[in-house]
Order: C-alpha cells, then sequence, then structure tokens
C-alpha cells in the first residue's frame, strides 16, 4: 500500500514539476471561460448564454481534447522507465508490478481529476458570480456531472496509454501509436457508424444501433452530457441515441467498465513484459 | 547458510542457451568477481539472483529461498542493486530520487543525505540530475544501492565512468562493507584494480564457466608463467634460464613456471652485473585472456 503510494506522489509531483498540472488547468478554464462567455457569439451577441448550451459545446470540445491531453501525459509510464533503466532497478524493489501501474494510475489519474477540477471548475464559478440568468443552484447539477464525466474519460484514456506504453519497447512507438489510437476513438470510429447509417440507408436496427455507441468511451462521454439536457436538439450520430435512453448512472457504469478494461490489459500486457 | 546457492542452472532465450549448468555457492562476506565478455552471460546470471527471470532449469536459491516468488519479495529489502547505464529521473535533484527509491524499500529517509556524503555527492544533492555527469549517475546508483544496508549487494559494472581516486574510494567502501557482513557481487569486465578487493573470481563465456576460484587458484589452473625483466651490464644466465629467455638491446626476458619463481628470484639475485629485477606475475587481466583465449581454442578444434 505504501509503495503504490510513492508511487502515485511521485507521479503526481512531477505533474506539478513539468506544469503539466498547469497547462491543463489553463487549458480548460480558458476554453470553458470561452466558451460560457463567448458561445453565442455566432448569433451575434457576446456574454453568458444558456447553461446548457454551454455545457453541450464545452462536452463537444472536451471530447477531442481530454483523450489527446489523457494519452500525451501517459502513454510513456512504462516504455519510459523501461528506457531510462529504472523500470529494471524498480523491480529490484520490493515493489510488485502491478503495484507500480496502480500507482501511476492514481498519481497521474489524479493530476487529470485536479486539472480537470479546476480548470472546468473555474467556469463554473465564473459562470455563477458573473451570470445573471443562472442561480447557483442551477449550475451544480450539470457541472458536477459534467466535471465527473470529464474525469472519468481522462482516466479511460490513461489507462488506454498504459496499455500502449505495456506493449512497445520504444517510446517513439508508443507516441505513434498514442496518436492512431486518438484518431480512431475520436474520430474515425463516429464516421464508420455514420457511414454505416448512410450506407444501410437507415435501414438498420434501431435498438441496436445506439448501443453501439457504447463501444466508444468518447461517445458515453458526450452521451452524459447530452442526455442530462434531454431539452437540446441533438444532431449528428447522438441524435441516434435518442431511440433508447440511456441513464445517466447507466452511462457512468460504462465509463467505469471502460476504466477497468484497459487497465486490467495493461497489467496482464505488463505482466508478460521481458526486462 | 549460502546467501546465493545456484544449482545447475540454466537460462535459455528462444531456444538459444544464454547460461549453461552453473553453480555457484557463496557464503556470507564474500566479495565474488563475475567476469566476462558482453553476452557471457553475467547480466543473465545477476537477473536470476535478483528474481527478475526465472531458470529455465536447475534451483535457485537467495536466503533461501527462490526469489521469483512473491512471498519472496520482502528479501529485496535485504538487497541492492546498481545496474549498468541507469538514468534516473532527469527532472529531480539527487536528494528526490534517493528519497523516492528510500520509500520504495521501506526505509527511512532521513539517512539520503548522508548517503550522499557518503559517495561524495553532498554537494550536487539539490542538483537535477540532469546535470550530472555519468560517473555522478554513477554514485547516485552506488547510493542507491545502499539504502537500507544491504546483506547483499549487487553491482553490475560499478566502476564505468569513475575516475581512479573516486574507483579506489569505491573499493574501500566495498570492503567496508564486507567487513559489516555484507555479501558482494561484482560483475565487470574492466579487471584493473579490482584484484586486491575480490575473494573470488568467476570467469564466464558465452553462458559457461571456464574458471572459477580465487586469484590463487586461478593462477594455478592457467598454468601461466611468471615474467622478469632483467636489465644490466653482462649478464650471463646459467644455460637453462637462458633458453627460456628473450634478449633485446634493452633487457632480458624472462618466463618462469610460478612453482619455480623463488629457485629463480635466487639465482637472479646472485648475477653479477644486475641493475634492476622487475617481476610480474599473471595479473587477473592476464589470466581471464587466458581463459577466454583457450575456451576460442577449443572451440576451433572442435569446428575442424
Amino acid at each position: 500500500m505504501n509503495a503504490i503510494f510513492s508511487v502515485a506522489n511521485k507521479e503526481f509531483h512531477d505533474g506539478l514539476r513539468n506544469r503539466w498540472v498547469l497547462s491543463i488547468c489553463i487549458i480548460f478554464a480558458v476554453l470553458a471561460i470561452g466558451l460560457a462567455y463567448f458561445g453565442a457569439a455566432a448569433a451575434g451577441k457576446v456574454g453568458f448564454t444558456s447553461l446548457s448550451t454551454t455545457i453541450v459545446s464545452l462536452a463537444s470540445l472536451a471530447v477531442f481534447i481530454i483523450p489527446l491531453i489523457a494519452l500525451m501525459l501517459a502513454y510513456d509510464g512504462i516504455v519510459g522507465e523501461d528506457e531510462n533503466g529504472t523500470l529494471l532497478l524498480l523491480m529490484t524493489y520490493p515493489l510488485s508490478r502491478w503495484q507500480l501501474l496502480l500507482g501511476k494510475m492514481l498519481g497521474q489519474g489524479a493530476v487529470m481529476a485536479f486539472s480537470t477540477l479546476v480548470g472546468f471548475g473555474s467556469s463554473a464559478v465564473m459562470m455563477g458570480a458573473f451570470s445573471g440568468t443562472t442561480t447557483w443552484a442551477e449550475l451544480i447539477g450539470p457541472y458536477t456531472v459534467f466535471i465527473a464525466s470529464a474525469i472519468m474519460l481522462g482516466w479511460v484514456f490513461i489507462a488506454i496509454a498504459y496499455v500502449i506504453s505495456a506493449s512497445v519497447s520504444e517510446k517513439s512507438k508508443a507516441a505513434g501509436i498514442a496518436l492512431i489510437t486518438w484518431f480512431i476513438f475520436v474520430l474515425v470510429f463516429d464516421l464508420g457508424l455514420l457511414g454505416m447509417l448512410v450506407g444501410t440507408q437507415g435501414n438498420v436496427d434501431e435498438t441496436l444501433f445506439p448501443y453501439l455507441l457504447l463501444l466508444n468511451p468518447t461517445d458515453i462521454f458526450r452521451l452524459v452530457n447530452i442526455s442530462y439536457f434531454a431539452d437540446q436538439n441533438l444532431t449528428g450520430l447522438m441524435a441516434i441515441a435518442q431511440q433508447i435512453q440511456f441513464t445517466t448512472a447507466g452511462l457512468f457504469g460504462g465509463l467505469v467498465i471502460w476504466l477497468l478494461l484497459p487497465m486490467t490489459l495493461a497489467m496482464a500486457i505488463f505482466n508478460k513484459r521481458g526486462l | 547458510m549460502n546467501i546465493v546457492e545456484l544449482q545447475q542452472v540454466e537460462k535459455r532465450y528462444q531456444g538459444v542457451s544464454a547460461l549453461k549448468q552453473l553453480n555457484l555457492s557463496l557464503p556470507q562476506g564474500e566479495v565474488l568477481g563475475l567476469f566476462g565478455h558482453n553476452g557471457a552471460g553475467k547480466t543473465t546470471t545477476i537477473k536470476l539472483i535478483l528474481g527478475l527471470i526465472g531458470a529455465s532449469s536447475g534451483q535457485v536459491r537467495v536466503f533461501g529461498e527462490d526469489p521469483t516468488q512473491s512471498e519472496a519479495r520482502n528479501l529485496r529489502r535485504k538487497l541492492g542493486f546498481l545496474q549498468e547505464n541507469v538514468s534516473f529521473y532527469d527532472q529531480l535533484t539527487g536528494l528526490e530520487v534517493l528519497r523516492y527509491f528510500a520509500r520504495l524499500k521501506g526505509v527511512s529517509t532521513k539517512g539520503c543525505l548522508g548517503l550522499l556524503e557518503q559517495v561524495g555527492l553532498e554537494q550536487a544533492a539539490k542538483r537535477r540530475v540532469k546535470t550530472y555527469s555519468k560517473g555522478m549517475r554513477q554514485r547516485l546508483g552506488l547510493a542507491q544501492a545502499l539504502l537500507g544496508e544491504p546483506k547483499l549487494l549487487l553491482l553490475d559494472e560499478p566502476t564505468v565512468g569513475l575516475d581512479p581516486i573516486a574507483t579506489q574510494d569505491f573499493y574501500r567502501r566495498i570492503e567496508q562493507l564486507k567487513n559489516q557482513g555484507c555479501t558482494v557481487i561484482l560483475c565487470s569486465h574492466v579487471l584493473p584494480g579490482v584484484e586486491k578487493y575480490i575473494d573470488r573470481a568467476l570467469i564466464l563465456g558465452q553462458g559457461e564457466l571456464l574458471a572459477s576460484g580465487s586469484l590463487n587458484d586461478l593462477r594455478q589452473q592457467a598454468d601461466l608463467p611468471a615474467t622478469f625483466h632483467l636489465q644490466g651490464n653482462n649478464l650471463q644466465l646459467p644455460d637453462h634460464l637462458a633458453a627460456n629467455a628473450v634478449v633485446d638491446q634493452k633487457q632480458i626476458q624472462l618466463n618462469v613456471a610460478l612453482t619455480e619463481k623463488m629457485s629463480t628470484m635466487q639465482q637472479l639475485m646472485s648475477l653479477s652485473g644486475l641493475e634492476n629485477l622487475d617481476v610480474h606475475l599473471p595479473s587477473l587481466e592476464d589470466l581471464y585472456t587466458h581463459f577466454i583465449a583457450s575456451q576460442g581454442a577449443i572451440k576451433q578444434e572442435a569446428n575442424s
């Protein structure tokens, strides 16, 4: 237990030291405050827009950027230690592989959680303080769901990054695969589904199709935030999920599974990795 | 009880034999030198003892237990390891690195500064490892290996990158540890200077044990001659010695079997006109070269 905490502690401090925490906080805060304030600029207005518009557009931006940040943060988690020569050394310490991996997950997960909370939380505070139309009480629910799901999404991609990191022998290869992974989850998957819809001229099983969205954690994240505001006009891929109402808790459950699966896989691959 | 015990240990990587039938017992307080070329099986042996890899066949016991078992993980607190070319974490200071490893080992972090002093890094303790030279990283690695007063130290190429004075310091430190009852395995292909500090040497070549024993044992096994260099005016060697002598303008070189060293010396001392006499006994380096070369010769014979 102590060993796990030591590793986590080091990872978190690394995050502070190499300015990861600061950078992520700033990126998220600028995004969130900018969207909240200028979200209606296209309609010719400047000022705080409605809460639901803000969160939904924030979610559709965050879905691109969170996976990218998480993958960049964690892709060298194992292969980086290996290249440093410290992995071999660590394995001669009273520390098992699962403890090392879990410690890293906790530490880098904390970096992600802290930055997400501060970055996006700051926009909630701004909105509460300066927006005339939105009250604090209205803010808390949606922002809690949004921030919690954003943190989960970050963790899922940290776990996916570990799968990559445990599988390859060079850092640069891990970076390349991480980029492809991001591209597949964030763009290709949805395009594929859309292509399928168009190709079959909508002639697919309506009850089955929404479940395909659960195969991609970024879509689950979007569903969480969109389903929370059921009054929104949905466009694109998300519209097909309207057929089936997933509960917010159920979708969070989906994200938890998406966290456990790659974590288990990363552990299995890491255990087989030679030194 | 032997601290380390290997019985008929073999290790194969994808069918290729990295280590063949190695037997080794290491009693407490002994300093063992493990020598060989790259790929001779040194690192494999170290990894087997550390429990990082399992033996393909045979038995490995460290402190009486199988090091690959998870129950043996706590034994690792009694173990110090310094590997070749460790670069640590560039962003951390030397002290931070040492503290991190101390916490992982479950040792108090209070002793860290003292350890850095012992290896001569107290000035650099607050500097980032990024700015360290190779020798400084090596010393940091040594400090790391000494965390928690280990009972068994495994050092892979410990003196690489150290200057001669630091190397001497390092060997003296090993001697101190040995006197405190620490068992040490030194792994190296850099030999000069190490002879004095090891109790026993193990020479490996292509995964096979070529020779093992104290320096004297090895000298006897190798049967290499002692070499005399004589300088003087009009030296007349006795007939039976002159046959083995090579004479050039400056000096006479004479090879004599080790068993005849003393009697030859007495004869030479009584020569008239002798101005200088150097005696060179086969060094560890000579022995190493001899054993490696004789393995090569045997292999060639087998192939032809």
